[in-house]
């Protein structure tokens, strides 16, 4: 799964498998840390369900 | 009782009703998950698996809800990335049913494993050739993206809706809920693929086996396809359940006709490229490894050449006939009857082919092999129904899952 | 280090004399005693027991007095897969490298600690070589003491197969070692089965080696994957491309079209082909 593990090797099929894998966890992270972050400064800014 | 957390204006039934419905259903769990727990303790010898059946009803199962819990990609594809605005109307289900689905499916493997401690095996040692790493990555990360799909809907709750973090957190999500739809679908076409890769790839066993395109067997894109194609099938079929059950209309009409109409093309082309990759099979692909059609369909007590009828006309054609015509879709009765037939097919494809592959024999000498499940595999199979049935109950109880519901029902509301 | 003083790689294999086998189970029990396969409490249902080798009977069909009977031992292939490149069909599909072709050997592995049971590499194997302990491993009281101690006992849950006793040819590599000695005899590193074979039915060795006498039976084509030269030799369904490092010979022609599949008049066509090129 990771560069040091022994099974890993500088193949095009594991640069593709995992590079695919860890591109979809970025952009699900980057998506939820947005949301979350946003929700944060939303929340301080007052924003809420009467608003 | 529980009136707080119901959605403002829907009418639901009474506490006790609602709790004792559930609670029958939990009898069901129950069984289920004592039968799980067989499994796990004593071990798969607690099936009537054997060497011959390595892949059973589990596995049929696994493919089986994946493929109907397609719905959920394929409607949030057209939503969200393509746009089809009416759709918003039935994704909530969609989405629902496409998490009960994926979160059986991932309970179903850790059942069906041999040692599921090691499950994290298959992430860490994996094997990026395998198919079914491909289904295991995508799988789980898929079912994060249906996770994060559905809790904006739960954030919708009344109560939760009053705190203002939910409330600003729900907004957000549904702010970029395109990405994460699109990111879905990616993933869900590499799952449901490479679940048709399993068997595609199979070059020992001619049955399953299929040449394709780079490293994917044809079998990959037709599962990709028929997911597509026959999991808003099972969507509408849960919403006519609903229906039935709550004896309310919930989704507008042309919202419904929409999704069997593009169901309905999808299944058109979807069958078009089954009957040729059947065809190829049986006339080049088989024949070259000394394998006549017939030798499939023949020689043994259950699978004859009507399951292949079965699959592709009566639940193939038929469904695709009706849900393309205009006139067929928006009758009532035809429209059920596609739609059950649809559902009925896939989950049939899925059996031929795990079911099919596992039977059939391949050195000369070797005989069909025939399987009857236990009834710990069978209460394990119905485990996720039931649980399926409690959270959709408890979804449509305390969630806005339709949002026409208020409108449709403007008579009955509180 | 692995591979002879030539740099060469060893391509393990055994052939098989179907018409020499009596059918009489010798190599099943010394597999199954040899490797420290365990018993079932009940051992009539034959799908989920445990055989690394078993000896199938086969029929020409015919009627008495025609009537003749082949003993056909089946070990695992120690498939080459497509190309001979070691894609055998359970090795590509493992998704946790639990099974592992060895390109020095030609043996393919199976690393039991490793398994987690998702028995995706019986569901791929056409010869139903693998096995999964569906039971915890027991045997019979007392009867633990007479394990081998240089084969590890599975677990429950686990896939588990012939080896062609790994073991022993880690032990013939440390003799080898020990003495100083680039590499192994042919008669250093021989099977249990091998061995135990009352009628001296199989024949283990290196099928990359001419002075083995593996070779020399088979004479097996390096150009076309191992396919064999002698037209009395065949391998169990040549056409799939898995390319089995097990051969088998016989003089009687049902036998021969017996390992594999064939189209109404294709055997015709191909039973004296030297056993290549079945197009």
């Amino acid at each position: 799964m990771l560069p040091f593990s022994f099974e890993w090797a500088w193949d095009a099929g594991h640069l593709l498998f995992f590079g695919g894998m860890w591109y979809t966890i970025a952009i699900l992270g980057a998506g939820l840390t947005y949301c979350v972050g946003k929700t944060i400064l939303d929340t301080m800014a007052g924003k809420g369900p009467h608003h | 009782m529980d009136s707080a957390l119901i959605p403002k204006g829907a009418k639901r039934c009474p506490f006790p009703v609602f709790a004792l419905g559930i609670a029958v259903v939990g009898v069901v769990l129950l069984w289920g998950v004592y039968a799980m727990g067989l499994c796990w303790f004593k071990g798969l010898n607690q099936t009537n698996m054997d060497d011959y059946y390595g892949f059973a009803l589990w596995i049929w199962a696994d493919l089986a809800v994946i493929a109907i819990g397609g719905g959920a990609f394929f409607t949030g594809l057209l939503r969200y990335v393509f746009g089809i605005d009416e759709l918003k109307n039935i994704i909530n289900l969609a989405v629902v049913i496409g998490f009960i689905c994926y979160s059986s499916a991932l309970l179903i493997l850790a059942i069906d494993v041999g040692q599921p401690l090691r499950s994290w095996f298959i992430f860490w040692h994996a094997n990026v050739h395998s198919m079914l790493t491909e289904v295991a990555f995508c799988l789980s990360l898929y079912f994060s993206v249906l996770t994060i799909e559905f809790v904006p809907l739960i954030l919708e709750n009344r109560k939760l809706d009053k705190v203002p973090f939910f409330h600003n957190l729900g907004h957000n999500m549904h702010g970029v809920m395109a990405v994460f739809a699109a990111t879905g679908a990616f993933l869900s076409c590499f799952h449901q693929g490479s679940l048709g890769g399993v068997a595609g790839v199979m070059y020992g066993r001619p049955f399953a086996f299929r040449e394709g395109l780079l490293v994917w067997p044809w079998t990959f894109f037709l599962f990709t396809w028929s997911a597509a194609a026959y999991g808003p099938c099972f969507t509408l079929c849960v919403l006519k359940m609903f229906e039935k059950i709550t004896k309310k209309k919930l989704v507008k009409d042309n919202v419904v006709h929409l999704l069997a109409k593009i169901s309905g093309w999808m299944i058109t082309t979807y069958i078009i490229a089954k009957i040729i990759d059947t065809v190829y099979w049986a006339t080049v692909t088989a024949p070259s490894q000394g394998q006549t059609f017939m030798d499939f369909y023949s020689n043994n007590p259950f699978y004859g050449v009507w399951i292949l009828v079965l699959e592709i006309v009566v639940c193939g054609i038929v469904p695709a006939v009706i849900l393309t015509t205009q006139k067929f879709r928006e009758n009532r009765k035809l429209l059920l009857v596609a739609i059950i037939l649809g559902t009925f097919g896939v989950c049939l494809n899925r059996w031929v082919m795990v079911l099919q592959v596992m039977a059939a024999p391949v050195m000369t000498f070797d005989t069909w092999a025939m399987y009857i499940p236990s009834w710990q595999e069978v209460a394990t199979t119905i485990l996720p129904v039931a649980y399926g049935v409690i959270l959709i109950a408890l979804a449509y109880r305390y969630l806005p899952v339709f949002p026409q519901e208020l409108e449709l029902n403007a008579d009955q509301q509180d | 280090m692995k591979q002879d003083k030539h740099g060469k790689n060893h391509k393990f294999g055994m052939v098989v004399d179907l018409d020499k086998c009596t059918g009489c189970g010798s190599c099943m029990v010394a597999c199954m005693s040899e490797n420290n396969v365990p018993f079932k409490e009940d051992e009539s249902r034959k799908k989920d027991s445990i055989t690394w080798m078993r000896v199938y009977k086969i029929t020409n069909g015919k009627s008495f007095p025609e009537t003749e009977i082949c003993y056909m031992p089946r070990p695992c292939m120690h498939c080459g897969g497509k190309g001979d490149h070691g894609h055998s069909p359970c090795v590509s599909v493992c998704p946790a490298v639990a099974t592992d072709y060895d390109h020095s050997s030609g043996i393919v592995s199976q690393i039991y600690t490793r398994c987690f049971g998702c028995r995706y590499c019986m569901g791929a194997c056409p010869y139903h070589a693998r096995y999964f302990n569906w039971w915890d491993p027991k045997w019979p009281e007392g009867m633990e003491n007479y394990l081998s101690p240089d084969v590890s006992p599975r677990m429950r849950g686990v896939v588990e197969k012939c080896s062609f006793c790994f073991h022993r040819y880690q032990e013939a590599r440390d003799r080898a070692y020990v003495e100083e000695r680039d590499d192994i005899e042919e008669q250093e590193y021989q099977t249990a089965c091998t061995q135990a074979c009352p009628a001296g039915a199989i024949t283990f060795g290196d099928l990359n080696n001419p002075d083995h006498e593996v070779y020399q039976m088979v004479e097996p084509d390096a150009h076309n994957c191992g396919k064999p030269k002698n037209p009395k030799a065949f391998r169990l369904l040549e056409r799939l491309q898995t390319n089995p490092k097990v051969y088998y010979i016989s003089e009687r022609e049902w036998v021969r079209k017996a390992g594999d599949n064939y189209l109404e008049g294709e055997w015709e066509k191909v039973k004296n082909n030297h056993g290549n090129d079945h197009e």
